[in-house]
This record gives C-alpha cells, sequence and structure tokens, in this order.
C-alpha cells in the first residue's frame, strides 16, 4: 500500500503526462468529445479511490483509458435518447468489445498514438471554423484546459469554452468522422492540420513577456504534434518540412529574449546559445526531405522556410549570412505564397545582399498595399532600410509608425532604442 | 445519416444553353444521378426554376406579407438540390465536389434534421 500522498502526487504527473494521450484516445474510441471528456474525469475519481488501496497499476494510462471506457458506457446507457443513433449505438458495441478484451500489461502506446493522429485529423477538419481546429486541437490531443487555451491565446475562458463547445456540436451534427482521410484528400486535409499546428508553434514563439512559461508550452506541443505527425507519414515533404522549421525555430528560443524580457533580433542574438542539439536534428531531417522532394517534385512552403532558417542557423555570424542564397529561397517561397509578407521577407534579405537602396526600391510597391499601412513590421523594416541607407529623417518617421502600431512593450522598447540612437547618430553626423 | 446538398451559382454563371459547354454540363449530371443512384444513396434531387420565378412569404403579427424575388438579394441563388445517404460528412463533402455547378458555383451541405418518434 503506498501513501496518499505520493498517489496524489503520481495521479497529478499522470493527468500532466499522459491526459491529452488518453483523451485523445478515449474520444476517437467514443466518438463524442464531452462523453469522453467526462468519462475521463469519473475514471480519474475511481483512480484516487482504487490506486491507493490497490497500488499504483504498470501503465496508469492504460488503466485509465480501460476505467473510462467502461465510465463512457455507463454515461451512454444513461443517456437513453443518445442510443437511438447509430454511430453511438456503434460506439457502444465497440467499447464494449474492447473493455471486455481489456489486458492491463498490453503496451497501448502504439494504438494511442495512431488515435491521436485520427483525431487531429478530426479536429482540423475544414468544415470548422480555423480558430477552432486550433484551439479544439490544444484540447483534445495535447489535453491543454479551456482556460490555458484562452490564456494562450489572450481571450477569456468564456469566449474560448463557447468556441468549443460550437465545434464540438459540429462535429456531432454534421458527422464529421474520425478517420485519416485517403491520400487523395491529404492535399487540402493535410494542409489545414500543418497549418494548425504551425499556428499553434507561432502562438508559443510569438509570446511576448509576462506569458513566456504557458506560451513556451505551446511551442513543444507544436513539435510534438509535428514529429507525431511525421512519424506516421514519413515520406509527406512537407510535413518532414515543418517538423525541422520549428525545430530551427525553437533552436533560438533561449536567445530571442534579452534579460528584462525584450526581443532581441536575429542580427544581435547570441549565437553561442542557440540549440545545437535542435539546429542539428533539424538540418540533417531538411537535407533528407529536400532530396525526397527534388525527385518527387513535391518542395513546398514549409520545406523552404526550412531552408531560409537552416541558412541562418549555419553563420557563425550576422554578417557571415549568406543572404544570397535566402534572397533565391525567399524567390522560391514567393511562388508558393505571393503575399505582400513573403516579399517584405524577401526584400530585407535582398538589402543585405545588395544593400538598403536594393531593399527599399523592392518593398516601394508594397505600400500601396491596403494591409500595409497598419502592419506594424512593414513600418519597422522600412525604418531600418532607410537608417541603413543613411536617409536618418525618413528613417525616424518610420520609427515613429512603427512605434505606434506595436502592440507588445518589449518590441516597443526595441524600436525606441532604434529611435534613440538614430537620433545621436543624426546629432554626430551633425556636429 | 441524410445529407442536403443545396446547388447554389449566380444567375447565368453557367454554360449558356445550346453551346457544347452546356451539353458537357447536362451528360455531367447524367452521369451524377447514374453514380448516386449505382451507390444506392440517393434519396431525392431536382433542379428549381430560376430565381426570377420565385416568390417570398412571410408572416409578421398574424400579417401574411408576399413579396417577389428570393429571400435574400444575395448573387448565388439556389438552383436545385440534391438529399443523399451517407455515412458521414466526408462522403457528402466528396459528392457534393462532384456536381458539375461545383466547377463555378457552391454547394452548401447540411444535415438533414432528425426528428425523434
Amino acid at each position: 500500500m503506498i501513501k496518499t500522498a505520493s498517489t496524489h502526487q503520481a495521479v497529478e504527473q499522470i493527468v500532466r503526462n499522459e491526459w491529452g494521450r488518453v483523451l485523445a484516445a478515449l474520444i476517437a474510441r467514443v466518438r463524442d468529445f464531452e462523453i469522453a471528456e467526462d468519462a475521463l474525469q469519473d475514471a480519474l475519481i475511481a483512480a484516487l479511490d482504487s490506486w491507493p488501496k490497490n497500488g499504483l497499476p504498470d501503465s496508469p494510462a492504460a488503466w485509465l483509458l480501460a476505467a473510462a471506457k467502461r465510465k463512457a458506457i455507463d454515461r451512454f446507457r444513461r443517456n437513453k435518447t443518445a442510443l437511438d443513433k447509430s454511430p453511438e449505438l456503434q460506439a457502444m458495441a465497440e467499447l464494449e468489445q474492447q473493455a471486455a478484451e481489456y489486458e492491463p500489461d498490453t503496451d497501448m502506446a502504439p494504438a494511442i498514438e495512431d488515435e491521436r493522429l485520427r483525431l487531429i485529423f478530426t479536429c482540423c477538419h475544414p468544415a470548422l471554423p480555423e480558430p477552432s481546429r486550433v484551439a479544439l486541437t490544444l484540447k483534445s490531443i495535447t489535453g491543454m484546459t479551456t482556460p490555458e487555451i484562452a490564456r494562450s491565446f489572450l481571450t477569456n475562458t468564456e469566449t474560448m469554452a463557447q468556441r468549443l463547445v460550437r465545434a464540438k456540436r459540429k462535429i456531432k451534427a454534421t458527422n464529421i468522422p474520425y478517420v485519416i482521410p485517403g491520400p487523395e484528400l491529404w492535399p487540402e486535409r493535410l494542409k489545414s492540420v500543418l497549418a494548425v499546428i504551425y499556428l499553434v508553434f507561432n502562438e508559443g514563439y510569438a509570446a511576448s513577456e509576462g506569458e513566456e512559461l504557458i506560451r513556451q508550452d505551446l511551442c513543444s506541443e507544436a513539435i510534438r504534434l509535428g514529429r507525431l505527425l511525421h512519424n506516421l507519414m514519413p515520406r509527406e515533404c512537407e510535413v518532414s518540412g515543418l517538423l525541422a522549421l520549428m525545430q530551427l525555430h525553437a533552436s533560438r528560443q533561449k536567445a530571442r529574449r534579452g534579460k528584462n524580457g525584450e526581443l532581441i533580433t536575429l542580427e544581435h542574438q547570441n549565437r553561442n546559445i542557440w540549440d545545437q542539439e535542435l539546429i542539428k536534428s533539424g538540418s540533417s531531417l531538411l537535407i533528407t526531405t529536400l532530396t525526397m522532394a527534388t525527385g518527387k517534385g513535391s518542395l513546398g512552403p514549409y520545406q523552404i522556410q526550412a531552408a531560409i532558417s537552416a541558412v541562418h542557423a549555419g553563420a557563425a555570424t550576422y554578417d557571415a549570412t549568406n543572404w544570397q542564397e535566402i534572397t533565391l529561397l525567399y524567390e522560391k517561397l514567393y511562388a508558393f505564397q505571393p503575399t505582400p509578407v513573403v516579399q517584405l521577407n524577401a526584400a530585407v534579405a535582398l538589402s543585405f545582399a545588395r544593400g538598403a537602396e536594393a531593399g527599399l526600391a523592392a518593398i516601394e510597391g508594397l505600400c500601396s498595399e491596403k494591409d500595409m499601412a497598419k502592419y506594424q513590421p512593414y513600418h519597422a523594416t522600412r525604418a531600418d532600410m532607410l537608417r541603413r541607407a543613411g536617409r536618418y529623417n525618413d528613417a525616424a518617421a518610420a520609427y515613429n509608425v512603427a512605434i505606434e502600431l506595436s502592440a507588445n512593450r518589449s518590441e516597443r522598447a526595441f524600436l525606441q532604442q532604434r529611435l534613440a540612437e538614430l537620433k545621436d547618430g543624426g546629432k554626430s553626423s551633425v556636429n | 445519416m441524410q445529407y442536403m446538398l443545396l446547388i447554389y451559382a449566380a444567375d447565368g454563371a453557367g454554360p449558356a444553353p445550346n453551346t457544347p459547354e452546356f451539353g458537357a454540363m447536362m451528360q455531367g449530371y447524367m452521369k451524377f444521378n447514374e453514380e448516386v443512384n449505382a451507390a444506392g444513396i440517393f434519396v431525392a434531387g431536382e433542379p428549381l426554376q430560376g430565381s426570377e420565378t420565385a416568390t417570398t412569404v412571410k408572416v409578421r403579427d398574424g400579417n401574411t406579407q408576399t413579396t417577389d424575388g428570393p429571400f435574400a438579394e444575395t448573387r448565388e441563388v439556389l438552383g436545385g438540390y440534391y438529399r443523399l445517404n451517407c455515412k458521414d460528412l466526408d462522403e457528402a463533402l466528396s459528392w457534393a465536389a462532384k456536381i458539375p455547378t461545383a466547377d463555378y458555383g457552391s454547394i452548401e451541405v447540411r444535415p438533414i434534421m432528425e426528428l425523434p418518434g
């Protein structure tokens, strides 16, 4: 017999580590988000009662899953009206079968991973609105709580809860299946899944100060999901491309923040604290992928972005960056994503490859794009190019617009510092 | 589960009658009808006459108001429908994508509400 306190600790640990995996497996089997969530809560209560008496099971996750399945059957039985609908009846029959076959020592990890993947496709179904796809994926695949998800997307719990409820209702009402769709649907479906994973990653990566802790979890979760997808679809080049991209970006995580949480740009980062393990695994995955993609003609935007990140990762200093290569890669990216944002990034690369004036010429057409006037990075980038071109008055004006549009305190501090340096520079050049 | 596939297109957006393109589209519809029948999922389906024949009725405070035209003045109007028996939304969506009008119009897919009893 074990002490209650340590059991509580053990259960808490399991909740943190296994909740998402067990919940995903359960939803995929029960095919009803709400019943699955409630049944898992029931199972947790049963665990707190049983484990102190009988000791911790060999695989607590498997125990929880088996118990939750039985609880789900109970809930289906109580909810008689639900039984009129055939999908639930079918789910229940399957559940009873599985519960009868339960062997506590079976290693269920591979089966669970498979079910998580099925569930990602359900959560990222294009029939659901995009913000809901992201939220639902976090909720059911990673097991984050609704308040956590709400916090990480800077919205309140109520709004997030409502978004989740609506999405779950639509899945149920329209009978969105719990399956990995056939390869003929991959071009559309995989795109949505990858977009959701990358959105989760970026939410974490773009965290502002004070939110870092919770939001860095988002980065790790996104990488975990990316790896899961990659393991099951190792020959899908864009899947590998996204995983490589996230690893390469994440390698700079520590170097991106100063002591006071302020943003440090690539140029001023301490490259010695870049995570070499992540760079190595991201780069080698990318090289394998690009070789495969070139043969199959399946080069795509995630692979190209990963390649850009890899060029940065391979440069010993900012000045040693191969900007020529990066400019070429952005041109390739523009063919896939002809957006003003890509054009802006291409211009930055060009400004380092061929000078600030060349960069300024490349973004000249952008100011007429309707979204650019309010797009903070456009003004910050333009200000920087003007500064480098020695056009200090124009630069100061552009910095002021960028500062006004900045929603992030550390970013604003960075721009203000640049503006101050500019004034000093301006003065000293007058003197 | 039964799904309603509502076929919307802007007036005059499709191929004009008496053109080879129109013939090809009609062939496409005949092929679609054969396929849904062969799959055993066809429940019902009809084209509607043009939106210029539409009349809209609503009752407010017990008074009937009848107006000319479709209920909402949108560019795309309902042109017909299929009612199909599909195993899930993915199957319904894949049939929707095969409807010839999907090439220039839009197909709205909605499950039929199942009434108890």
